[in-house]
């Protein structure tokens, strides 16, 4: 019977294939699936760039428009990332997206005592504008857009965007950020949170309804899925929880008297990577179809722009490996595959030296000519969503929806994701995937390429990045001259202003900026929260 | 008389908040039959030392994903020593690359478990080398 007749050695046959968000694949599909799951174009996917948008948000996919490169990049002082910036943007990358420290994530300036050994070390060290002003030096603010991989003070980062670039004399208009800003994420996996659940989704919904007012060309939320999966979920529960945090971000904001219509097209997606390749795509398909019918159904949005899933959809660093680290290269351009064959608006790759520290300048670079190769080589840009109308991806396409449906529903039932995870069942449920899922690797029943199969060979060694001690030295001067230096009277009367606006609930975006323009330090500006906000504390989730 | 169950103290040091791995082997341990207190994220190396003499560990674990290792390793060993806790098997598990492993193991810390490490033989390294077994 089936697929194992047909192999003459019948112990290299694959019985069952359970995909990891529970879906069975079977080894043949035809017409006959399409039929069972009532498949109907108009309805499943509509043309590229119309409604359910399952196929693209737009039109001609990448023949219009090629996707954006965003490496992750930063390190050590802003001199040092500055270089690096131009060195990728040289090399044909189109945006940036900005690593911190983290310190920089958590608030800390750096010479806290608690920043000590992890100055410039996961990312570059900032503290205030000073910093940014060097980071950004000629980087055409206009034309770059920058992603700024920061949550807690997600805030505090975008209002320092703002000052650097008017400090350069672009339009606050015309300048394009996307800070991650999405904290319920890092409270069920990325772990950089600062403050407690409520005021820091208060401060989220401060920098939406800022940007819908002031910086029209800011997607002040990038809603981290990505994350979640990399914590431990299933590809669909990374969609479902995602959704769910959006919708906690929405409901924020239409509560302050906003339609979510005004301001929803503002937000973007970063979703995960890694994994079997077909769950991938079909992922990505069935998301861009919900969240347009979702808007649609649940806030009454109409504007087609704004039911658009626009994001960056990056490879995981989940599925990179310590051993054979060479062969994280490949794993890469997979992964790249993937994104291409799902629509990516924006791509980023993990190194193939990522499991070890952050990547080289050779590793970026790689991971960069990844994707060139990709789309000026092999054909990616050619067609719009190439998988359409396989019985198989169709079919996989509705199953990914129903999963993803499901979990959203559970969540729902617990009142939303503000509750689901201050009772920390998210967190729970992650961390049980993630020991179900290691045990499974561990035991071989899920291939791992070097790991637990093919393990024989030379063990490559990789040349590293070298964290370099002096860079703190250096940034820790520079803080201590800039306090000297600038003029302590206005910093203090614009961190007064800042606190008297966070006690009394007004929007802080417009304080901050002052806070910036002023040379406030990141530490100075995150403990005025702190002193009005408290500190989140974990719930016991064992 | 039944053995003591081994108690460990699985601690999340400095601002890194990746603790994927840290659940999993809390996890795994458990089902191995230990005791697991878990910190929760951003402790100081203090305070985790505060905790391991509160609840009598047999071992400190710790997960560093950052890179900070050995910042964190020398400040943790010195604590250690300053208070007399010398017998406590310390490990460390995390983003840890092959030529840290020398530095580490001369300052006391015995077991070194990067990422992809199996659970059975963290389980075991700690059966077999936790104090008074």
């Amino acid at each position: 019977m089936g697929v194992a007749t047909y192999i003459k050695d019948k112990k290299d046959a694959i019985k069952e294939v359970i995909l990891q968000s529970g879906i069975k694949v079977k080894p043949v599909y035809t017409p006959d699936d399409l039929e069972e799951i009532g498949f109907d174009y108009q309805k499943d996917l509509g043309d590229a760039g119309e409604f359910p948008f399952t196929r693209s948000i737009h039109p001609l996919g990448f023949r219009s428009r090629n996707w954006t490169t965003r490496q992750y990049t930063g390190f050590g002082t802003p001199e040092e990332t500055n270089e690096r910036f131009k060195l990728m943007i040289s090399h044909g990358q189109t945006g940036l997206n900005v690593a911190f420290d983290l310190p920089t994530q958590m608030g800390y300036d750096s010479d806290d005592e608690m920043a000590e050994g992890e100055v410039g070390r996961v990312g570059m060290a900032v503290d205030s504008l000073r910093d940014f002003e060097i980071a950004f030096k000629d980087i055409q603010l206009n034309r770059i857009g920058s992603g700024l991989t920061i949550n807690a003070v997600a805030s505090v980062m975008l209002a320092m965007y703002q000052s650097v670039a008017e400090g350069f004399g672009y339009q606050k208009t015309e300048i394009s950020a996307t800070p991650q800003n999405d904290i319920l994420k890092e409270i069920v996996g990325r772990g950089a949170w600062i403050y407690p659940v409520e005021p820091a989704v208060r401060l989220i919904g401060d920098t939406i309804e800022y940007a819908m007012k002031e910086l029209p060309r800011c997607n002040p939320v990038s809603v981290c899925g990505y994350h979640i999966r990399e914590s431990g979920c299933t590809p669909s529960q990374e969609i479902s929880y995602a959704f769910m945090i959006a919708f906690a971000y929405i409901d924020n904001v239409v509560a302050r008297g906003y339609r979510a219509e005004e301001f929803v097209g503002s937000f973007s997606f970063n979703l995960n990577i890694y994994g079997n390749l077909w769950e991938t795509v079909a992922k990505f398909r069935a998301a861009r179809k919900l969240w347009a019918k979702l808007l649609r159904d649940r806030y009454g949005v109409q504007d087609k722009k704004a039911l658009f899933l626009r994001g960056i959809f990056g490879g995981g660093g989940s599925g990179m490996t310590k051993q054979q680290p060479e062969n994280n290269i490949m794993r890469g351009a997979y992964y790249a595959l993937a994104a291409a064959l799902s629509g990516a608006q924006t791509t980023a790759l993990c190194s193939f030296d990522e499991a070890y520290t952050i990547p080289t300048e050779r590793a970026a670079l790689l991971s960069l000519r990844t994707f060139q190769i990709l789309m000026d080589e092999i054909g990616l840009r050619d067609t719009v969503d190439p998988l359409a109308g396989s019985y198989f991806m169709e079919t996989l396409t509705k199953q990914m929806e129903e999963k993803i449906l499901e979990e959203m529903e559970k969540v729902e039932k617990m009142g939303g994701m503000v509750e689901a995870v201050a009772s920390g069942y998210v967190q729970r449920e992650v961390g049980r995937q993630a020991y179900e899922f290691e045990k499974k690797i561990q035991s071989g029943e899920i291939t791992k390429v070097g790991v637990n199969k093919y393990t024989e060979g030379v063990d490559m060694e990789v040349e590293l990045h070298e964290y370099n001690d002096e860079w703190a030295k250096l940034q820790i001067d520079r803080l201590r001259k800039l306090r000297q230096e600038r003029d302590n009277t206005a910093v203090s009367q614009s961190l007064k202003a800042l606190e008297q606006a966070a006690r009394q609930k007004e929007n802080v975006m417009p304080y901050l900026v002052d806070c910036c323009k002023a040379y406030a330090t990141v530490g100075e500006m995150a403990n005025v929260f702190r002193d009005v906000f408290g500190q989140y504390r974990e719930p016991g989730i064992f | 008389m039944e053995k003591r169950k081994i108690r460990v103290l699985l601690a999340k040091p400095g601002l890194d908040g990746h603790d994927r791995g840290a659940k999993v082997v809390a996890l795994a341990m458990r089902e191995a039959g230990m005791e697991v207190i878990y910190t929760g994220l951003h402790q100081t190396v203090a305070s985790i030392v505060n905790q391991a003499v509160q609840e009598d560990v047999d071992v400190i674990g710790l997960s560093i994903m950052s890179g900070a290792h050995i910042p964190i390793c020398i400040k943790l060993m010195g604590m250690i020593k300053e208070q007399g806790l010398d017998n406590k098997l310390v490990a460390v598990g995390g983003v840890i690359p092959n030529k840290d492993v020398p530095t580490l193991k001369g300052m006391g810390v015995q077991g070194i478990f990067p990422g992809g490490s199996y659970f059975n033989d963290i389980v075991s390294f700690i059966e077999t080398h936790a104090p008074g077994r």
